[in-house]
């Protein structure tokens, strides 16, 4: 009953990688609406409230969009990302052994954890670039985005992606189904709030032990790249952000380190 | 075809899991002939769960080796995984598929060409009476159906040894006597078959060659009729008798001890209070003997020439389950 089969390992190996992520997009394809409705409903509020709703009643400056929205962005790709991979791996390698079946596939074990990567990378670049048409629409005559970095938009967006990503396989493969409610509020909170998301890195100058612990977290590199692709020249000033190479060299040492040390976690949880 | 590699080969093989001061599998060795059904029994514990885990690359030996259609399971992990395939005892399905694409996708995966999944898909939830469910989601699934779902998965690539972990575990009679049959039908067309179970029945209907496990290392190989000549005066005649009198029980006694071939004769429940009135007077004697079944002509006429009458007569046989108990003792694991 053998039939005829390739025997090149790397060819078994790219071929399973390949089927493993068009499963996972077959998947998401069916769920796109619960999927868009999930990432685009906190944004949504976040703009409409802090851009719209503070500023008309004077507790908030007119421009604050053009710096918020960038931190929004790179807020909700990274959680989406994180969301994307975290999530499952922890059911999964807890008890429902779904990914069995891939881990049996012909293909190395790191293998599967690069697929998780890449697949809830791409969940949040969808996130992150569905917020310009949404922003758009909630902002109408504050939207302000500029148009001649849209190379490093871009850039940022995939960074960001598989940055947040990188965190969400060190988080999934560490934490244990039972202590879920416990990751949001000691991981996650922490993350959100000292992100540079709602507030720009170079404004904290003032108070410098905050400025430094924001330095810590992966998030205020990709909100703060994002400002220097977005923001708008404002009476003639571009606006001060943390230096491009310094952030291109924070996200990559986050996904290399976050991808080294989340492989090696999760080839432990499935190999004894 | 003596030069042909076994379907799976281990040798000395030692698992101790980090943290833990013994060894979870304790220098076992065996192979398995390409076509064959293989049992591994054990109790919870033995070391059968590790061992298939080395066979199926999710556990790495300490040291030893095994190997599956001889690649090397360390060396090769992604040709041995192109040739094995999994049944675990829960369901691990994909619940975010449908039913027919959970056999698409496993078999896109092993490089499966796109047409020939397709078809065997149908034909294998055909022959495993899955076909009208096909378009179902794996929720609304039965645990027989899911089990017989995760076999049809388990054959799409075609692979040349099959594991199976406690297949009809919780099964109803139905399913368990269905499964069976696939599993000898496959077994004929040339799959090879390692299956772990507890249940004796199974494993002496199913299994060509058994190994008993216990504490990590393989107590007996063999055949399921070998086996059952390991215990001692394993076969007996069972004798119920009524008798006309008290006092001529020690003369039948005597009498059945003196028959030619008999190594030993048990008097049941000897000295017990007889359980009702009906019971009076009826005793139970157990013949033990190399060929049981010669003697059941010889026994029945020494008790009637005593004047006594046979109520019940019975060969006994011992079943895989005594030697199992025989092997690995009665205490609760």
């Amino acid at each position: 009953m053998t039939p005829a089969r390739s025997t090149n390992r790397l060819w078994l190996a790219a071929n399973a990688f390949g089927a493993t992520l068009r499963r996972d997009l077959v998947v998401t394809r069916r769920e796109l609406p619960q999927f868009l409705v999930q990432a685009l409903i906190q944004p949504m509020f976040f703009l409409l409230i802090f851009c719209k709703i503070l500023p008309s009643i004077g507790l908030a400056a007119g421009n604050y969009a053009a710096l918020l929205l960038p931190g929004i962005v790179g807020l909700t790709e990274l959680m989406a990302a994180i969301q994307g991979i975290t999530l499952p791996l922890v059911l999964d390698l807890g008890f429902a052994r779904e990914i069995d079946d891939r881990l049996l596939a012909p293909m190395p074990v790191w293998l599967v954890a690069a697929e998780k990567v890449l697949f809830a990378a791409m969940r949040g670049m969808v996130a992150g670039a569905v917020i310009f048409p949404a922003a758009w629409w909630v902002l109408g005559s504050r939207y302000a985005v500029r148009g001649d970095r849209i190379g490093v938009l871009i850039g940022m967006i995939v960074l960001a992606g598989f940055a947040g990503s990188g965190i969400g396989l060190v988080i999934g493969t560490v934490v244990k189904p039972e202590q879920i409610s416990l990751m949001f509020s000691v991981i996650l909170t922490p993350l959100l709030f000292t992100g540079c998301t709602y507030y720009p890195w170079s404004a904290l100058r003032t108070i410098r032990w905050f400025q430094v612990v924001t330095l810590f977290n992966p998030l205020t590199y990709a909100a703060e790249g994002l400002r220097y692709a977005m923001v708008p020249e404002m009476h003639g000033h571009t606006m001060a952000t943390l230096p491009m190479p310094w952030v291109l060299v924070a996200l990559a040492v986050t996904l290399a380190l976050c991808f080294g040390f989340g492989t090696r976690t999760f080839r432990s949880r499935v190999v004894s | 075809m003596l030069n042909d590699p076994a379907a799976i080969e281990v040798r000395d093989l030692v698992k101790r899991y980090a943290k833990s001061n013994v060894n979870a599998v304790d220098g076992v060795t065996f192979s398995v002939r390409p076509g064959e059904i293989f049992g591994l029994l054990g109790p919870n514990g033995a070391g059968k769960t590790t061992t298939i885990g080395v066979l199926i690359t999710s556990v790495l030996p300490t040291s030893g080796s095994a190997a599956i259609m001889g690649l090397d399971v360390a060396g090769d992990p992604i040709g041995v995984k192109q040739r094995i395939a999994v049944v675990p005892q829960q369901s691990n399905l994909d619940r975010s598929l449908r039913v027919r694409e959970i056999l698409t996708f496993h078999a896109a995966y092993h490089g499966v060409p796109h047409r020939e999944r397709e078809q065997r898909a149908d034909a294998l939830l055909d022959e495993l009476g899955l076909g009208d469910r096909k378009n179902d989601r794996v929720a609304r699934y039965s645990g027989g159906m899911s089990q017989r779902l995760m076999i049809a998965r388990a054959l799409m690539h075609a692979p040349d040894v099959l594991f199976l972990d406690e297949p009809t575990n919780n099964l109803d009679p139905q399913s368990r006597l269905f499964l069976w049959d696939r599993i000898r039908a496959l077994n004929s067309q040339g799959l090879t078959i390692l299956l772990t179970t507890h249940d004796m029945s199974e494993a002496d209907q199913l299994c060509g060659r058994i190994a008993v496990m216990d504490k990590g290392r393989i107590l007996v190989n063999d055949t399921s009729a070998e086996l059952k000549k390991l215990i001692p005066g394993g076969n007996a005649v069972e004798l119920r008798v009524s008798l006309p009198a008290p006092e001529s029980g020690g003369q039948i006694l005597e009498a059945l001890r003196g028959l030619a071939g008999v190594a030993k004769v048990d008097e049941l429940d000897a000295g017990a209070p007889p359980a009702s009135d009906e019971e009076m007077g009826v005793v139970t004697y157990r013949l033990y003997a190399e060929k049981a079944p010669a003697l059941v002509g010889p026994a029945t006429q020494a008790v009637l020439l005593a004047g006594a009458q046979v109520r019940d007569l019975h060969v006994k046989q011992p079943s895989l389950e005594d030697v199992f108990i025989y092997l690995t003792g009665r205490h609760l694991r």
